[in-house]
């Protein structure tokens, strides 16, 4: 149980000193996802055998002495990711026998450092979604509160690592898909710069848009994954070359004279009073610390959810024409023809919110529409990322809140596709501009049913999300502002109450 | 502009998404919130601006014409729904 909150640094220690063995951290997180990770409907696969046997190589590894900083360590993946011999689904049902015959560039990553793959976890299927409702599966629930939602699209991992499932785990960002369940599940979310990550082997969704990233409970250890997941891969035509850098050389950094921007437009009429009240306190704490504070202009920011649902459909009808029943996946056991059978296929195989994405992407593109919807989107995607251009002239970083509420209830959005879509209000303009973001947890608030926002916090209560903005390849710098955070404070190492 | 039955119709036979006649008229009001929601850009002037497709202005890289794929169709066509002699079968075409 010692192991339960630990960091990834502090494991590798452990491991290090063998004082534990990689088998034993395995059997002891494995125990923990066939347990609690059932009851939250966190994973999609696991498979302990498989683990185990990564577990054992490891362990022959650090007999060696060969270790590096993550080898041995248990890691769960979001089930949007290609591993070989893990069935991937994507959390959908047309995927729900693919068998991955390789392994994405992530994947491949997490493997050669020696880390042990602990098993696949949920997701909004194709990762459209923000709640984790939309899967094949069943929602994920939110390890603070089994009523509420962990967030999505990747809320397995989130809830995976909030609930001590797993030391740490993967996830891809899409218009927030990481930031937006880190902050509604407490926990530490990076999605990086685009095109710092390969997308190779990773299910696309938005090409332009998607982009890998760690959770971990740490700014330090998002660093330390940082450090594997980064990196040139020429299987992937927008993977950029670049130095290798280690993300975790600035962490000790003082960040006196940092100066934080802080857009008018993220604190604006919308944002939950109790999200307002933790956002206010992690400011007034980095103001203690020596920052200054100033405000920055982002006008074109309540344009980013209109122009990322043309865009991101766009992309998805395309990329997801893959899928027809022919060459893997799901196929309709009935059918007249060829164009029947694609049909029958997709509409058996997709769940609604796919459809209806894959649909609104269809029509934006088609013949007399594509310069009313594709081509205003693209041009004011433009608008949205010279703001961003703008703002970094007068600060080093951008902070706000990660979203508008904390984790709403299963079921309260559910229904109405663009409520949903407005709880990436604050995420969604980071994606299009391509800039990396991050969420860390700075405080609880309260949203459960008939309380309001009456305050005092108790330990029950919603987790809040710092969302951290930096400039482009600014990952290292914005680590380093979160770490001296946590240095301060510890809101990151809390636990959801009874997860032990 | 207002989406029709017609135009759902025509897009899901374009997406090649069969959608129940039953199914339709709940696809046409969702869609059509949401449409909503995305014509709030039309308010903006763009007069001028270039359009950006990605994020990171890069040339797509060349590469030698050279082979460097191993045949893995074995592999591949195991997870297929239906092969034949190294083929993918589907529905027959032409009559």
């Amino acid at each position: 149980m010692h192991m339960l909150n630990f960091t990834l640094k502090q494991l590798a220690a452990e491991l290090a000193a063998k004082r534990v063995s990689s088998v034993e951290v395995t059997e002891f997180f494995l125990k923990r996802i066939n347990g609690l990770g059932k009851t939250l409907n966190a994973f999609i696969s696991v498979d302990d055998e498989r683990s185990l046997a990564a577990a054992r190589s490891a362990d022959v590894v650090l007999a060696k002495g060969g270790a590096g900083p993550l080898t041995g360590i248990p890691f769960a993946h979001k089930d949007i990711f290609c591993a070989q011999g893990w069935r991937t689904t994507c959390a959908s049902k047309i995927l729900s026998n693919f068998v991955a015959p390789y392994d994405a560039h992530v994947i491949a990553q997490f493997n050669r450092a020696g880390a042990v793959i602990a098993g696949k976890t949920n997701m909004d299927e194709f990762a459209m979604g923000s709640s984790n409702e939309t899967s094949y599966y069943g929602p994920v629930k939110n390890p603070w509160d089994t009523a509420a939602v962990p967030g999505g699209s990747s809320g397995g991992s989130a809830a995976a690592v909030a609930a001590r499932l797993v030391p740490a785990a993967t996830g891809t960002d899409t218009g927030g898909s990481i930031r937006q369940p880190a902050a509604l599940s407490g926990v530490c979310g990076l999605k990086p710069t685009y095109g710092v990550v390969s997308r190779y082997g990773m299910i696309a969704f938005a090409s332009s848009l998607d982009q890998a990233g760690p959770f971990a409970k740490t700014a330090e250890d998002l660093a330390l994954m940082m450090n594997a997941m980064a990196g040139h891969d020429a299987r992937d035509s927008t993977s950029l070359e670049r130095e290798p850098e280690d993300y975790a050389r600035d962490l000790p950094l003082s960040i006196h004279g940092l100066r934080i921007g802080l857009p008018a437009e993220f604190f604006a009429a919308g944002m939950a009073p109790d999200v307002a009240r933790a956002v206010d306190q992690a400011v007034a704490e980095f103001r203690k610390l020596g920052c200054e504070t100033v405000e920055v202009s982002l006008p074109n920011m309540k344009l980013s959810v209109p122009v990322y649902y043309v865009l991101a459909p766009a992309e998805a009808s395309s990329n997801l024409s893959r899928f027809d029943g022919v060459r893997y996946g799901y196929r309709a056991p009935e059918y007249t023809d060829l164009a029947d059978m694609y049909s029958k296929t997709r509409a058996q195989g997709f769940g609604a919110e796919v459809k209806r994405r894959i649909l609104i992407g269809t029509y934006v593109l088609s013949h007399g529409y594509y310069d009313a919807y594709y081509l205003k989107a693209q041009k004011l995607r433009r608008l949205i990322a010279q703001d961003f251009v703008e703002a970094f002239k007068k600060c080093d970083v951008i902070m706000g809140p990660t979203t508008p509420t904390t984790a709403f209830n299963l079921g309260e959005k559910a229904g109405d596709p663009v409520q949903m879509y407005l709880s990436d209000i604050y995420t969604i303009a980071v994606n299009l501009a391509g800039l990396p973001g991050m969420s860390i947890p700075c405080g609880f608030g309260r949203e459960k049913k008939g309380e309001g926002s009456a305050l005092p916090l108790n330990p029950s209560d919603h987790p809040v999300g710092l969302q951290i903005i930096g400039n482009y390849f600014d990952e290292a710098k914005m680590l380093n502002v979160a770490h001296q955070y946590q240095q301060a404070t510890d809101w990151h190492m809390r636990m959801p109450p009874g997860i032990a | 502009m207002a989406l029709t039955l017609d135009d759902v119709k025509r897009i899901a036979q374009l997406a090649r998404i069969e959608v129940a006649p039953a199914e339709a008229g709940e696809v046409l009001s969702r869609m059509t919130g949401i449409f909503r929601l995305i014509e709030e850009m039309q308010a903006v002037d763009t007069t001028g601006v270039a359009p950006m497709s990605h994020a990171q202005d890069v040339m797509q890289r060349l590469r030698d014409d050279v082979v460097t794929e191993s045949d893995r169709h074995v592999l591949f066509q195991s997870i297929a729904p239906q092969v034949e002699a190294d083929l993918y079968l589907v529905p027959k075409v032409i009559e």
